[in-house]
């Protein structure tokens, strides 16, 4: 087989249309709802511009206040009506509601979880489950939060029950999906030994899965210390997330706000710090 | 030696599990949290939504505008992704290990992603207050900062993971740095960088909500108003539009990502 | 023959203590067919990519046509890569794009930061993308995406990026390490057959010992970051070929170079 050959053989003027010019970027569909979906996206945020309702704020002069609060904020960032360590009180509680919320959804996800995977249980739970979580997701925490509030009044109770209940929703399709993931020989191995399906569960599903469980739980962890931070503002969970709502609405301390906020990013960089270190750590094991 | 192997896995569990046992009771402890109306609370927030929480004829007579306010939450959380996804693609090619300039400049926007992806949509919306006040700027802005350090992270996950190898190989025709990037990063990562700008979006109508209440705009505001004016009827209606807003939007990225992926 | 590449005590090091290569030096004549082999680790892909610097070496001198390469700026630097074209273990293509479009990568370094980045080519880079894609046998797969491609029909297309460059020398880095003994046989047949018609050096990394031994000009041994054999593949012994390897490896791999018969 020689270079030469080949060429006379089939001459490239075959494929080539003199007067033609060769098109070099094929068009198919996955190009298509690409470039429609980013148009899409494009010109609704362009329509969104044009009618916000900017009650006159100029986006110039407000830019540029941003810029000079930001100065105050984290230049002159003070105590006024607390101090470090209740500060630091403070940022525990939220920390805390967001533990426990992860706790009891991890808890309650990963037997729901169980039904709701394909391969573990029936089409039909499976579906209803997975619908049910769907809807779950789909009301934003905050609402829940306050539904539940109206019977069990603001606070730690209703802020608890509310958030738990998104993070089961959250949850509940991460594990699913983790399970789903499992290779089917492994559960076919230890059906085929004539383990019941509360031992294939236990002995391999669990085994095989917990370094997605457990990176997908500490995710939601550090998801849900951003969540108690708005619960406590939004919803009287209290933590720094209330300190942070008064300083910012009824004392209007931009500089105490900047020290919140330094509290705040501290710990959520911490956190995520720590999320990068299991997920490297579970890649190795 | 066997017997020893199963001693410490079961020892181990042991202990994992008293740790566990000891950060509950010290959360329940700090937050306060009454264990007992916890799960007494929920059969009667049940109980109190199918007698109060649905809407009513009366209610229906809101709907335009409530439809009004979360269109304008849903073109809020679009245009807030979407931009922030432009800022996030150049900060990202300057971040990533595969395109950097040089490691100042990685660390720098490395940097700038962390800082403003750290700061809760909550707290850039007090934040933001300040200088917009009750405009619709504060939430877009509140979810612009956001949505632009979480997608720069994405972003650099995305370059890294798919197109060292034709990075590599476009380096070493000797192309010019803009080629490399518009001819293999773009290509090898659009897909998936749509994907994740997608994902954002859903997470922004949801947060949407939050900061709408916090900052007296949108549809969260219109939720807030009714709640506290004891309108439930109402109030239920705006949850219901919002789940069917983030499902059909839900339903419809989850096409687009089934053909691109 | 005038030589085309030249190395002179070229060393790499990483850190304070690992050291991929210490003084390097071998050359190149215009047109040779030149293998390097080596157990995994000895540093062959850090040699290879240091010849465009790819990686640069920390030490030496290497030149290439006449050039310095380690003294090269930006500009020149671009210019000379685009005389040399590497193929791949992994083929490097971008997957979702075209095999048009991949092959029209080799391009790009001849281009100015603006055309390049628009993606301009011209009439005749496009004819010559479709005359290789005649030679190569890849006629049917113009529009097709890359990755729906075989591994064989990949490492094809990465051979036709490489010749679009219209480059003086090709750098293979375990061309076929990823491919079966069929398609491996394909694409040596292709390399051989250009370096001969079209007179572009080869300069290949294996570690298929037989292939290397029946298709190459020349043999170079390396071995922990050194240079241990140079010489032509007829005269190689057995106790070289286990200098290289390390005695017990040795014996598998020569055992494997007379049984298996790779004459096509």
């Amino acid at each position: 087989m020689s270079v030469e050959n080949t060429v006379t053989t089939k001459t490239s003027s075959e494929l080539v249309n003199r007067d033609k010019p060769i098109k070099v970027k094929p068009l198919n569909k996955v190009t298509i709802v690409i470039r429609l979906t980013l148009l899409s996206l494009v010109l609704l945020s362009i329509y969104g511009f044009l009618t916000f309702d900017y009650k006159d704020v100029g986006l110039i002069e407000g830019i540029a206040a941003s810029i000079a609060n930001f100065r105050v904020m984290f230049t002159e960032a003070h105590f006024s009506h607390f101090n470090f360590l209740e500060g630091l009180h403070q940022v525990f509680i939220t920390i805390g509601l967001a533990l426990l919320t992860t706790l009891i959804g991890a808890i309650i996800s990963l037997f729901l979880g169980l039904f709701a995977a394909q391969n573990l249980s029936t089409v039909r739970v499976s579906n209803m489950i997975k619908s049910f979580v769907a809807f779950i997701r789909a009301v934003p925490t905050v609402l829940w939060v306050l539904i539940f509030a109206v019977s069990a009044g603001l606070g730690s109770v209703a802020a608890v029950i509310g958030m738990t209940f998104h993070s089961v929703g959250y949850l509940i399709k991460a594990y699913s999906e983790s399970f789903e993931e499992l290779d089917e020989g492994v559960i076919e191995a230890l059906r085929a030994s004539g383990a019941n399906w509360w031992q294939i569960v236990w002995q391999a599903v669990i085994p095989s899965t917990i370094t997605y469980l457990v990176s997908w739980s500490f995710l939601r962890f550090e998801i849900n210390f951003g969540v108690a931070v708005a619960m406590g503002a939004a919803a009287g969970a209290g933590g720094i997330g209330y300190d942070m709502f008064m300083a910012s609405t009824f004392y209007l301390d931009l500089r105490e706000v900047g020290t919140i906020t330094f509290y705040i990013l501290i710990f959520a960089i911490l956190l995520e710090v720590v999320a990068i270190r299991i997920k490297r750590h579970l890649k190795t094991v | 030696m066997q017997d020893k192997f199963f001693l410490k896995k079961r020892l181990n569990s042991i202990l994992l599990f008293c740790f566990f046992l000891a950060i509950t009771y010290g959360a329940i402890i700090i937050t306060e949290y009454n264990v007992m109306d916890g799960f007494t609370s929920v059969p009667e927030a049940f109980r109190w939504g199918i007698s109060n929480f649905y809407p009513t004829q009366s209610s229906l007579e809101k709907l335009p505008n409530i439809m009004e306010k979360l269109i304008e939450t849903l073109l809020i959380s679009i245009a807030s992704a979407t931009i922030a996804g432009i800022f996030a693609l150049i900060f990202a090619i300057f971040g990533s290990n595969t395109t950097k300039i040089n490691t100042f400049f990685a660390t720098i926007s490395r940097f700038i992603a962390t800082l403003f992806r750290n700061i809760d949509v909550a707290v850039w919306s007090m934040i933001l207050l300040f200088s917009f006040g009750q405009s619709a700027l504060t939430g877009y802005f509140a979810l612009f900062f956001v949505s632009f350090g979480f997608l720069t992270r994405a972003f650099i996950e995305t370059i890294d993971e798919v197109s060292n190898n034709s990075v590599e190989a476009l380096r070493a025709t000797g192309a010019s740095y803009s080629s490399i990037v518009i001819h293999s990063v773009i290509p090898s990562s659009a897909p998936q960088m749509l994907s994740w700008l997608l994902f954002m979006i859903e997470t922004n109508i949801r947060s949407a909500t939050l900061v709408g209440i916090l900052t007296g705009t949108g549809i969260g505001f219109s939720f807030d108003l009714y709640y506290k004016s004891l309108d439930y009827n109402s109030a239920s209606l705006v949850v219901v539009t919002i789940v069917i807003a983030i499902l059909l939007l839900e339903s419809l990225s989850n096409y687009i990502r089934r053909v691109i992926l | 023959m005038t030589m085309l590449l030249e190395l002179h005590d070229v060393s790499k090091q990483y850190g304070n203590n690992t050291i991929a290569l210490s003084d390097v030096n071998f050359s190149v004549r215009e047109g040779e067919f030149v293998s390097v082999i080596g157990p995994s680790g000895a540093g062959k892909s850090t040699l290879l990519r240091c010849i465009n610097r790819m990686i640069d070496a920390s030490n030496g001198e290497i030149v290439f046509d006449g050039v310095n390469a380690l003294g090269l700026k930006r500009k020149e630097l671009r210019n000379l890569r685009t005389k040399i074209g590497i193929i791949f273990q992994h083929y490097n293509l971008v997957d979702r794009l075209s095999v048009i479009e991949n092959i029209l990568h080799g391009r790009l370094g001849y281009k100015s930061a603006i055309t390049g980045a628009l993606g301009i080519y011209s009439r005749e880079e496009k004819e010559q993308a479709l005359k290789l894609l005649n030679i190569l046998g890849l006629e049917d797969q113009v529009y097709k995406r890359s990755d729906q491609l075989s591994g064989g029909q990949k490492q094809r297309v990465g051979i036709a990026r490489a010749l679009i460059q219209n480059p003086k020398m090709l750098l293979c880095d375990e061309p076929i390490a990823s491919l079966d003994p069929n398609a491996s046989k394909v694409i040596m047949d292709y390399l051989k057959d250009i370096s001969k018609s079209m007179g572009i050096t080869v300069l290949i990394n294996l570690h298929q010992v037989d292939v290397a031994l029946k298709y190459s000009d020349r043999i170079i041994g390396v071995s922990k970051g050194s240079v241990v054999y140079d010489g032509s593949p007829r005269h190689i012994t057995k106790e070289e070929i286990h200098h290289i390897y390390g005695s017990e490896a040795g014996d598998l791999i020569m055992d494997l170079g007379e049984d298996t018969d790779y004459a096509g």
